[in-house]
């Protein structure tokens, strides 16, 4: 479905003719500003009453053209861009992006910036998921839970902030490794984190799973089977909760993640209730992964010790001509990855996410597909919401957990 | 018989009274808010935040004040008026204290003998200028949200009116002052039951009435942005938002003369400080404060229902507990008094 085509311009207003009274759906636009479409999404919604009898989103207004300007930055300058796309998640943007580029490379990254990477993402994972049920009772009327979950993402952030220097848009990750060493004290943060988040997480479940009003807000509201959701090229928790297992740390695991034990947590309900609770449930998997991922980790390089990738050490510089000449090559050109294509698909807090790298043997992409799952998974909207209420597209939309710069790239 | 002018200066005194305590209600629920949600709340503006509310009174006062082009004039302006007027008129008939208590005279405005009917009526009557804003408004959202205040005021005021009818029934009167007088708690230990659950069935309703969290739809933020405010801005802004806050006041002050004694205060304290139960307005406000805290810890804590949820709510529970607590004061008056 291509959602311009299908768009507001080929709706014609429907008028029914009901016993002697003669109706019309009533077509209200939602968006681009408005206080639940989390960002600039624009719905032109077809109303009868207040069941949903026609739903369009309209996307673009956050384009940014991620896409174009990677093409004019080198290898190592996109990891800038990329977690500006997906905010919520910027790690697993860098991440998808390094690891495309590294299989054109074909470098090898050491197993410490592995194991960090996977840290650093799977964190960024479990404060993506609180922003997503900040949000989402939020939009159901509740204002406290978001300040809890705030709270909790805030110790995040300030971890984040302590390895790559800002609170989001890190950029921290390059291609074959690491910007630098994460810095004293991140293991006991994170490790202080690990502790105190379980009994956050039974606060959650007083605020969600418990409450009566919120239970009944989502229970059967926007049910996708199975078979919906696979059409729909639904990824990510949203189409676990519809009941197919699928989740790319296992089916194609890349940064070392068959090292680590962890469930994949699915429900075939398919409803919005069960799309909030895979979520919940991913943030105690990602607990258990990051605790395997720290317990393992052991001092070591954060870099490829590859001269065409990563620039030489410091200390070299002054002794060594080569080094000289690698360092001038890779910061006034870059690299020059092989001629081919690369994609790496890879799991984000909303799904399958995956940049395709063109190369032409030059120092730049020749060209930089995203395929980023907010976009995608925004498709199945309209079959969540048809013949709701218009207060259920409201949960809809924060169920499918879109962010905007993800969409609109 | 007090002279008429007495009576315009103590409902001019009420009026003025009551906005005070809209303003401060703002900030207090702000700062209750904030402390349920671990931040502070306003408190830059004086001290405690205490001027906020005069800053923020300013402030709507001076925004622009728009008329959507093409909404109905005269009811677009009219609509807010009638919020207030017949919010600030309910509370006029709510006794404050025994009569000629307050500096010798009586702490009411009117003694009805029709104040239970009186009331009811009037807070009613105050949908209409939520529904008709709404209509006025020539905007989508705030036709929705207007429809929705009109399927609410069906479903809640069955189990509001209903659960009125036990103390009715039990005090035998419709003055409020003798409702009070009598003390419905204190007539048989029989009718604690039904009293309980007309009570719970009542403070519900009376949720649903003031348009506060869960039964906010009306004014659904995340759904239909700001309902039948939507297009409102500046001072018609200011008097919906003074009309919502004077009603919680009022169905406090309701809910504190029907159930838990009104005016009176606890008559254990009086071998200590003589008359104390005696004293006009504090105890009335301190049981109002009791359900003011209430509406704001219901805020903070609630998601809001759907709206056929509310209507379903309303008309299968609320409906049919407050009948039940009707009939079971019935039969208790009818077979063991």
């Amino acid at each position: 479905m291509s959602m311009r085509a299908s768009g507001y311009q080929a709706m014609t207003v429907a008028e029914e003719q009901s016993g002697d009274f003669e109706t019309k759906l009533m077509r209200i636009n939602v968006g681009p500003q408005h206080p639940s479409t989390h960002g600039v999404l624009r719905l032109v919604v077809d109303l009868d009453g207040e069941v949903i009898a026609r739903i369009s989103p309209v996307i673009g207004y956050l384009h940014t053209g991620f896409e174009k300007t990677f093409e004019h930055r080198t290898y190592q300058q996109g990891v800038t861009y990329s977690n500006r796309m997906d905010y919520v998640h910027g790690f697993g943007h860098d991440l998808a992006y390094v690891l495309s580029v590294e299989k054109l490379m074909d470098a090898c990254v050491p197993e410490r910036a592995q194991r960090i990477r996977v840290i650093l993402t799977e964190l960024n994972r479990i404060a993506s998921h609180l922003i997503f049920f900040g949000t989402g009772i939020l939009d159901m009327g509740a204002l406290t839970p978001f300040f809890y979950t705030m709270r909790e993402r805030e110790q995040l952030l300030d971890i984040f902030e302590s390895v790559s220097g800002v609170r989001m848009n890190y950029g921290y990750f390059r291609v074959g490794g690491l910007a630098c060493d994460v810095p004293e004290g991140f293991e006991h943060d994170v490790r202080a984190f690990l502790a105190s988040f379980p009994k956050m997480m039974d606060q959650y479940a007083a605020m969600f799973a418990k409450n009566d009003i919120f239970v009944s807000r989502t229970k059967g509201v926007g049910v996708l089977s199975r078979e919906q959701a696979l059409e729909h090229g639904l990824t990510g928790p949203s189409l676990r909760a519809s009941g197919v297992p699928l989740d790319f740390r296992k089916a194609e695991p890349y940064s070392g993640y068959e090292d680590y034990a962890f469930d994949v947590p699915t429900s075939t309900v398919g409803d919005a209730s069960a799309r909030f609770e895979m979520r919940m449930l991913e943030m105690e998997q990602s607990l258990r992964i990051v605790e395997q991922a720290l317990d393992r980790l052991e001092p070591g390089p954060v870099q490829d010790p590859d001269r065409r990738i990563s620039l030489p050490p410091r200390s070299e510089l002054e002794t060594s001509m080569e080094a000289v000449i690698f360092h001038f090559k890779l910061v006034t050109e870059g690299f020059h990855p092989p001629r081919g294509a690369a994609y790496v698909p890879t799991e984000s807090a909303r799904g399958e996410l995956g940049y395709y790298v063109v190369s032409d043997g030059g120092s730049m992409p020749y060209r930089v597909k995203v395929r980023v799952p907010s976009l995608v998974n925004l498709q199945s909207l309209e079959a969540a919401c048809v013949g709701g209420l218009f207060a259920d597209m409201v949960v809809n939309i924060a169920t499918m957990d879109p962010v905007m710069g993800d969409v609109d790239k | 018989m007090e002279p008429l002018w007495v009576t315009f200066l103590k409902a001019l005194v009420l009026c003025l009274v009551l906005l005070g305590a809209f303003a401060y209600m703002t900030l207090i629920e702000r700062r209750i808010l904030g402390r349920m949600q671990h931040r502070y709340g306003p408190n830059r503006t004086g001290p405690l935040g205490l001027l906020q509310p005069i800053a923020d009174a300013l402030k709507s006062v001076f925004k622009e004040d728009i008329t959507v082009t093409n909404a109905d004039k005269v009811i677009y302006v009219v609509a807010p008026m009638i919020s207030i007027i017949f919010a600030l008129s309910a509370f006029g008939a709510i006794p404050g204290g025994p009569a000629g208590s307050l500096f010798g005279l009586d702490p009411w405005i009117i003694d009805l003998e029709i104040g239970v009917l009186y009331i009811l009526a009037v807070t009613s009557v105050g949908v209409y200028g939520i529904f008709l804003g709404g209509w006025a408004s020539n905007s989508k959202y705030a036709l929705l949200g207007s429809m929705r205040s009109s399927a609410q005021i069906i479903s809640y005021e069955l189990g509001l009116g209903l659960s009125v009818l036990s103390v009715i029934m039990i005090a035998g009167t419709l003055n409020l002052r003798e409702i009070v007088e009598v003390n419905v708690w204190s007539v048989s230990p029989w009718l604690w039951l039904p009293l309980l659950v007309a009570f719970g069935a009542f403070v519900v309703s009376a949720i649903a009435e003031v348009n506060r969290t869960p039964f906010d739809l009306p004014e659904a933020e995340q759904e239909i942005v700001a309902g039948y405010m939507t297009e409102y801005s500046s001072i018609k802004w200011a008097l919906y938002q003074m009309a919502e806050y004077v009603n919680m006041m009022t169905v406090s002050a309701f809910i504190s003369t029907l159930f838990l004694g009104g005016y009176r205060g606890p008559t254990f304290l009086e071998p200590w400080i003589p008359g104390i139960s005696e004293w006009p307005i504090i105890w009335l406000v301190a049981k109002m404060a009791i359900f003011m805290f209430l509406f704001i810890w219901l805020r903070a804590t609630l998601p809001r229902l759907r709206y056929d949820q509310l209507m379903r709510f309303g008309w299968l529970y609320l409906f049919e507990v407050a009948l039940g607590a009707t009939l079971l004061t019935g039969a208790v008056i009818a077979f063991v008094l």
